[in-house]
């Protein structure tokens, strides 16, 4: 969005230092991420699965939230280019007992690691360390706070582009808790620079952030209104602690309300794809049939995520004079 | 031998006596003598060169942090005190939020006797509205104000039962005492870091509605219809606020209230990049709360300009931007900030001054904030026009928590004097 942005992310060369956010990058840019990735897909088809584009680099899953997809597939793709990975898991605890986050990359910079995969409760945390790490070092945002989730936005676009082709001419709607979703913002964004035709979001109001409509959405509160004729739908996970006080009455009227049921898809177009970026809560916010139904992709985005991240893993150290991309 | 203090040729402003000319100040045994013409049988011994400066009563501030007692990693009276008579500022209205909270006479007098000792600045110590600041039990408001204090306040501590709120508004106005509000609705602050508006939303920050205000301010407003009490409302951040504010004004309300002057310049855009200097509280909002706030002052709805100064260690805003502390360290770009405001045309230079001086001053009822003859002499001298790069040279406050480093500002203090006597003195001219 800003210039200060594009440079934290990209060198003066233009070339990926850290993959904070889609925000600020072009559709050109984005072209290549995907374009990356489709070259690595074939290395998890062969027997070998590994290319030695990243060996002799330490790759550090930073993890100050838990989360079990994004790291296994961050860290099966560190391990496909032949890196060596660490994956350290920081509750809150540490903090709590008084070190720093500063701190805390301060020590394992000492170890001397080439790149940072960092998931955070705090929005803005990616862009904290990147600021701070040593010059050498890249960081990769795997979630931070309700901010960004640029990996699995760039996994998502990758897989609508695998069955869609191409975006323009496309109405996707993304359903559910949109207010703390940093994989709704990093979608949006993507979707807007790939220039889909119309992002809407979908979900009662308590769930969406005031002034959405800024970022080039349209605002539905009625499932099966949001739902017509959209050629994707992306339903966002509901959290546990969500579920009950001032942002839904309960499980059961949320279900009733913004569930996804067979019967509801069928407002949408026919060939419409079905995404989520996982976990689901079945019954809360999919029901089983659509989950596990022909018109799901939610298993391919997670295999479509091992290639995504070698993609942005191999762009961000090509600036440290790793081997390039394939 | 008696300092017998001439400042000479300045423009003088003090909009509490409507003056605004080029003239001398005459200054003997710490008062204000005489403008113009030197009383008779006064001369002076020593004479200030004030040519090309203007001279006016020194600074009260509504609303600086000093961390002493209990923060002194943050800052200290000393520290800050230097940073204030750099800024210009003389009288420092000093919010209780302190450890130990200021709820005791004995804090009380403890921060009257340290900027004694001090001599650099005036110190005023605001009251807890409840003890600790805890929101429950009314503080002991007749000793506070025995020992000194001109008014009370919970600070950035939102008394949220409703009930003690129109208690200690009761209280506060059967002894006569000043209630300032930093009005914020806890619940609907909601732990938020940044104003809900377009870039909180696209940023993935916890939003801060304005409702957040409005609420509270119309909150206190009944309550004021309730009691009587006699309510400040501090640092406004939003035009919906203000507007609710002037609408009580011309219904005659007892009500006042003052601006940050950070919030007349910034607005929500400054957040992108997640820079914690930006992160404020309350925070900055929209353009437009920023052109209605800025016509508020103008027109006297917001009589005051603050510096809110909150210094902080570095560390404080080292972390992801919602976990770092928010605040700006105001002391010495009060006036560059001020005088910004002027150039850019939102008021004139008299009653750019009158918001840093007679305004504050009326708020609670001090004797300073003007140079009518007779007054104490605390007066501060500055150069509308000379820039200077706010760094490590030039920067006095332990915090160095401010948005503007490294930037080139206008206008510098060139001398403060405290009662007669010049306390800072930026190599300031002086004639035999």
């Amino acid at each position: 969005m800003t210039a200060e942005k594009d440079t934290l992310q990209r060198g003066p060369d233009g070339k990926l230092r850290h993959f904070l956010t889609v925000e600020g990058l072009d559709r050109a840019f984005l072209e290549l991420i995907m374009d990356t990735a489709d070259s690595f897909a074939s290395v998890t088809e062969q027997t070998v699965k590994k290319v030695p584009l990243l060996r002799g680099k330490t790759i550090v899953n930073l993890f100050f939230e838990t989360s079990t997809r994004t790291r296994t597939t961050f860290e099966l793709a560190a391990k496909r280019l032949s890196a060596d990975v660490l994956n350290v898991n920081i509750e809150t605890s540490a903090t709590t007992k008084g070190e720093s986050l500063l701190d805390t990359i301060r020590n394992i910079e000492a170890m001397h690691v080439d790149m940072f995969v960092v998931r955070h409760a705090q929005s803005g945390a990616a862009h904290f360390i990147a600021r701070h790490v040593a010059p050498h070092i890249s960081v990769i945002n795997a979630g931070d706070g309700r901010h960004a989730h640029p990996t699995q936005a760039m996994l998502d676009v990758y897989t609508i582009r695998k069955h869609k082709g191409d975006f323009h001419r496309l109405k996707v709607a993304i359903v559910g808790d949109i207010l703390h979703s940093r994989v709704a913002r990093s979608e949006i964004a993507a979707l807007k620079i790939l220039g889909a035709e119309e992002i809407r979001v979908v979900g009662p109001r308590t769930l969406i952030p005031a002034d959405i409509q800024s970022l080039g959405v349209t605002v539905f509160h009625d499932l099966a209104e949001g739902l017509r004729g959209v050629d994707v739908v992306i339903m966002l996970r509901l959290q546990r602690e969500r579920m009950t006080g001032a942002f839904i009455p309960s499980e059961h009227e949320y279900y009733a309300s913004f569930g996804l049921t067979e019967g509801r898809l069928e407002q949408a177009a026919p060939d419409v794809m079905v995404m989520h970026p996982g976990p689901i809560n079945r019954g809360v916010e999919i029901d089983s049939k659509v989950a596990d139904g022909e018109r799901s992709v939610i298993l391919q985005q997670v295999s479509h995520g091992i290639a995504i991240r070698m993609a942005v893993m191999s762009m961000a150290m090509h600036h440290q004079g790793a081997g390039g991309v394939a | 031998m008696t300092l017998k203090l001439k400042i000479r040729g300045g423009r003088v402003i003090d909009p509490a006596q409507g003056v605004d000319e080029v003239t001398d100040l005459f200054i003997a045994d710490g008062v204000v003598q005489a403008l113009g013409q030197a009383p008779d049988g006064f001369t002076p011994n020593r004479c200030l060169e004030a040519q090309g400066c203007v001279v006016t009563p020194g600074f009260v501030d509504l609303s600086a942090r000093l961390r002493e007692p209990g923060l002194e990693h943050k800052a200290t009276i000393r520290s800050e005190s230097l940073a204030a008579i750099a800024g210009g500022v003389t009288t420092l209205v000093i919010p209780p939020d302190t450890l130990p909270v200021v709820d005791t006479p004995a804090v009380v007098q403890w921060l009257f006797d340290r900027a004694k000792a001090g001599g650099l600045v005036r110190l005023h110590p605001v009251g807890a509205l409840t003890r600790g600041l805890k929101g429950q039990d009314l503080s002991e408001m007749s000793a506070l104000k025995a020992a000194g204090c001109k008014a009370v306040s919970n600070a950035h501590h939102p008394v949220a039962n409703t009930l003690v709120l129109r208690r200690s508004l009761e209280y506060a106005a059967s002894h006569d005492l000043l209630v300032i509000v930093r009005p914020e609705d806890p619940d609907l602050k909601d732990g938020g870091c940044a104003h809900e508006g377009p870039v909180a939303a696209r940023m993935g920050l916890k939003g801060i509605p304005y409702a957040a205000e409005t609420v509270a301010v119309a909150q206190v407003l009944a309550l004021i219809e309730q009691t009587g009490a006699r309510v400040h409302f501090a640092q406004i951040s939003s035009a919906r606020a203000m507007r609710s504010i002037w609408r009580a004004q011309e219904k005659g309300f007892p009500v006042t209230a003052d601006v940050a002057v950070h919030q007349l310049h910034l607005s929500e855009e400054a957040l992108e990049g997640f820079d914690a200097a930006y992160h404020l509280s309350p925070p900055l909002r929209t353009r437009e709360d920023l052109e209605a706030l800025r016509v508020a002052v103008k027109e006297g709805v917001i009589g005051s300009l603050c510096s809110d100064h909150q210094p902080h260690e570095p560390d404080a805003k080292l972390d992801a931007f919602p976990a770092t502390e928010p605040g700006i360290a105001g002391l010495e770009t009060l006036l560059p900030l001020t005088l910004a405001l002027v150039r850019e045309g939102v008021m004139t230079l008299p009653r750019a001054i009158q918001s840093l001086t007679q305004s504050p001053a009326e708020v609670l009822g001090l004797s300073a904030g003007t140079l009518a003859p007779g007054s104490l002499a605390d007066i501060t001298i500055f150069d509308p026009e000379r820039e200077w790069i706010l760094d490590d040279s030039t920067w006095r406050s332990l915090g160095g928590n401010t948005p503007y480093w490294g930037q080139t500002l206008k206008g510098r203090v060139m001398a403060t004097l405290l009662q007669g006597q010049v306390v800072f003195d930026l190599n300031f001219g002086e004639a035999s």
